[in-house]
C-alpha cells in the first residue's frame, strides 16, 4: 500500500506520513480520512479519486 | 541532455535534436514597464504642464492597447512539450513577475505624491488615482501569477503585491474557490449569459470575499487555529494594506482617503473585467456522480494577441492556464479550437462596459462554438434573462423541456 499519492495534474505529493502542515493535516493522516470532496490543495483541478498512489 | 544559452533551448533526445528560441524573451519586460504607467502621465504632465497629459495612462490602456493588439496581430506559437521543463526552471522568466512586485508599490507612491504635491484640480487628482489603479489592477495580474506557484517565496510576494490594491483575499479565493467552480452557476467569478458587467460586479466582488473567508476558515480550523489569527493569509496581506495606506494618509493628508478609495475599486475593476470575459457564458455539464465535468479548454475565451499578453503574463492564454494552472506564463500554450476573442483584454474591456454591444458581440459567438451549437442547456445563462434569451436563441415558452441537443 503506497503512502504517498500524486496529482496527475501539477504533481503535488500527498505524503500520508508527513501529512500537509499548511493545510492542517496530520502528520499520519491516511489518504481514505480526507474529505471525498477534497481537491489539490496547489491546482484545484483535481479531486481525491484522480491521485495516483506513487512511490 | 540540455544545452542552454541566453535564447536557444536544445533538448536531445532519441528522435533528433529539439530545439526553440523564445521570440517573446525580451518582450515579457514590457510587464514590468505596464507597473509604471503612471509615471508616463506624471512625466508628461512634469515635461508639458497641463494636468491634461495625466490621462496619458488611460489614453494607453484603452486606445493604444486595443489598436496594437488590432495591429500586431496574434501570435500562436506554442514551444515544444519536451521543452517546457527547460522553460520552467529559467530564472530570468521567474525573475519579471517578482522584479514587477515593488514597481506596483512605486506607482501607488508615486501617484499619490503627485497629487498632493501638485496643483491639480480635481480631475487631475482622479487621473492620477485611476492610472495608479490601472497599474495595480496589474498588480492583482502579478499576484495572480505568483500565487499560483509552488515556492514559498512566490506565493508571500503575491499577499504582498495584492497589498497594493487592498485585495489580499485573492490568491485563496481564486486558487480554492474559482479554479474548483470555474464555469458553473456556483462560481461568483464566472460570468453568465445575459449578465452585464454591472451586474456581475455585485455578484463577483462580494462573492470572492465570501468564499475565500470560508476557504482560509475551513483551512485554519482544521489546523485549531482561530481565523482571526496571524495564520491567516488574507489578514497577512490586509496588515500590510493597512500599513501603507495609512502611512500614506499620514504623509499625504485626507485627500489620500477618496484617492485610495478610487484606487483601489479601480484595481479591484481591472479584475472584475478581466474575470467577466474569461469565462463568459461557458458551462461545464454536471455528471452522474453529481459532480461537474473537469475543466476542458473550451471552458475558457482565449485571446493570443500579442500586445496584451506581453503585459499580462499570457493570462489570456487561459485555457491552459485552467488546464495547468500552476504552469509559469512563459510555458502556457494556445489551443486550436478554443474559444477566441476578437481583441485582447484592452479591448475587450471597454465593449464589456456597454453591455448592449458586448452582448451583441459576444452573444452569437458563445452560441456558435463548437460544443454548444446552439444548444442552451450548455451555457451558463441569468436566470433571470433566461426567458428572454431562450426567447430570442431557443425555443420560447418550453424551458423547461429544451432537448438535450441543438435547440431550433
Amino acid at each position: 500500500m503506497s503512502s504517498v499519492y500524486e496529482c496527475p495534474c501539477c504533481g503535488y505529493r500527498y505524503h500520508q506520513d508527513l501529512g500537509d502542515e499548511h493545510e492542517g493535516l496530520a502528520p499520519g493522516t491516511s489518504f481514505s480520512e480526507l474529505p471525498e470532496d477534497w481537491v489539490c490543495p496547489d491546482c484545484s483541478v483535481r479531486y481525491k479519486e484522480d491521485f495516483q498512489p506513487t512511490n | 541532455m540540455a544545452k542552454q544559452n541566453m535564447k536557444t533551448y536544445t533538448l536531445a533526445t532519441d528522435a533528433g535534436d529539439i530545439s526553440y528560441i523564445d521570440t517573446k524573451r525580451y518582450l515579457w519586460m514590457a510587464s514590468l514597464a505596464y507597473a509604471l504607467i503612471p509615471f508616463l502621465g506624471i512625466g508628461t504632465h512634469a515635461l508639458f504642464g497641463h494636468q491634461a497629459w495625466l490621462a496619458l495612462p488611460l489614453f494607453v490602456a484603452y486606445v493604444v492597447g486595443p489598436v496594437l493588439d488590432w495591429w500586431l496581430g496574434e501570435d500562436e506559437n506554442n514551444p515544444p512539450e519536451e521543452i517546457v521543463p527547460l522553460l520552467e526552471a529559467d530564472s530570468y522568466y521567474r525573475l519579471l513577475p517578482v522584479l514587477t512586485v515593488p514597481l506596483h508599490f512605486a506607482s501607488l507612491i508615486g501617484a499619490a505624491y503627485w497629487a498632493s504635491t501638485q496643483a491639480l484640480s480635481w480631475w487631475g487628482v482622479l487621473l492620477l488615482a485611476i492610472s495608479a489603479g490601472i497599474a495595480n489592477g496589474l498588480g492583482i495580474n502579478t499576484g495572480h501569477e505568483l500565487g499560483h506557484k509552488k515556492t514559498q517565496l512566490e506565493r508571500n510576494l503575491a499577499k504582498i503585491v495584492l497589498a497594493v490594491p487592498a485585495y489580499g483575499h485573492f490568491s485563496i479565493e481564486h486558487n480554492r474557490g474559482h479554479h474548483r467552480d470555474v464555469a458553473t452557476p456556483e462560481d461568483p467569478a464566472s460570468s453568465r449569459m445575459g449578465e452585464s458587467i454591472y451586474k456581475f460586479a455585485r455578484r463577483e466582488i462580494p462573492g470572492a470575499f465570501r468564499r475565500a473567508w470560508a476557504v482560509e476558515d475551513e483551512r485554519l480550523t482544521r489546523k485549531g487555529v482561530s481565523v482571526l489569527s496571524w495564520e491567516n493569509e488574507i489578514l497577512q496581506s490586509y496588515a500590510v494594506t493597512f500599513v501603507l495606506q495609512i502611512a500614506l494618509i499620514a504623509t499625504f493628508g485626507w485627500m489620500m482617503i477618496p484617492f485610495l478609495a478610487i484606487h483601489n475599486f479601480l484595481a479591484w475593476w481591472q479584475l472584475t473585467s478581466a474575470n467577466y470575459i474569461e469565462h463568459y457564458g461557458l458551462l461545464r455539464q454536471k455528471e452522474p456522480n453529481g459532480r461537474y465535468e473537469r475543466c476542458q479548454p473550451y471552458h475558457s475565451w482565449n485571446s493570443n494577441h500579442k500586445y496584451t499578453n506581453l503585459v499580462l503574463f499570457h493570462l489570456e492564454r487561459h485555457s491552459d492556464h485552467h488546464a495547468h494552472p500552476t504552469r509559469r506564463y512563459q510555458s502556457l500554450r494556445n489551443f486550436k479550437d478554443v474559444p477566441r476573442l476578437p481583441n485582447g483584454y484592452n479591448g475587450m474591456f471597454p465593449l464589456a462596459y456597454v453591455p448592449s454591444l458586448w452582448f451583441r458581440v459576444m452573444d452569437p459567438r458563445l452560441m456558435a462554438l463548437p460544443h454548444i451549437d446552439g444548444d442552451m442547456t450548455r451555457i451558463n445563462i441569468d436566470p433571470e434573462k433566461k426567458e428572454a434569451l431562450y426567447a430570442k436563441y431557443g425555443v420560447a415558452g418550453h424551458i423547461e423541456n429544451i432537448p438535450a441537443t441543438k435547440a431550433v
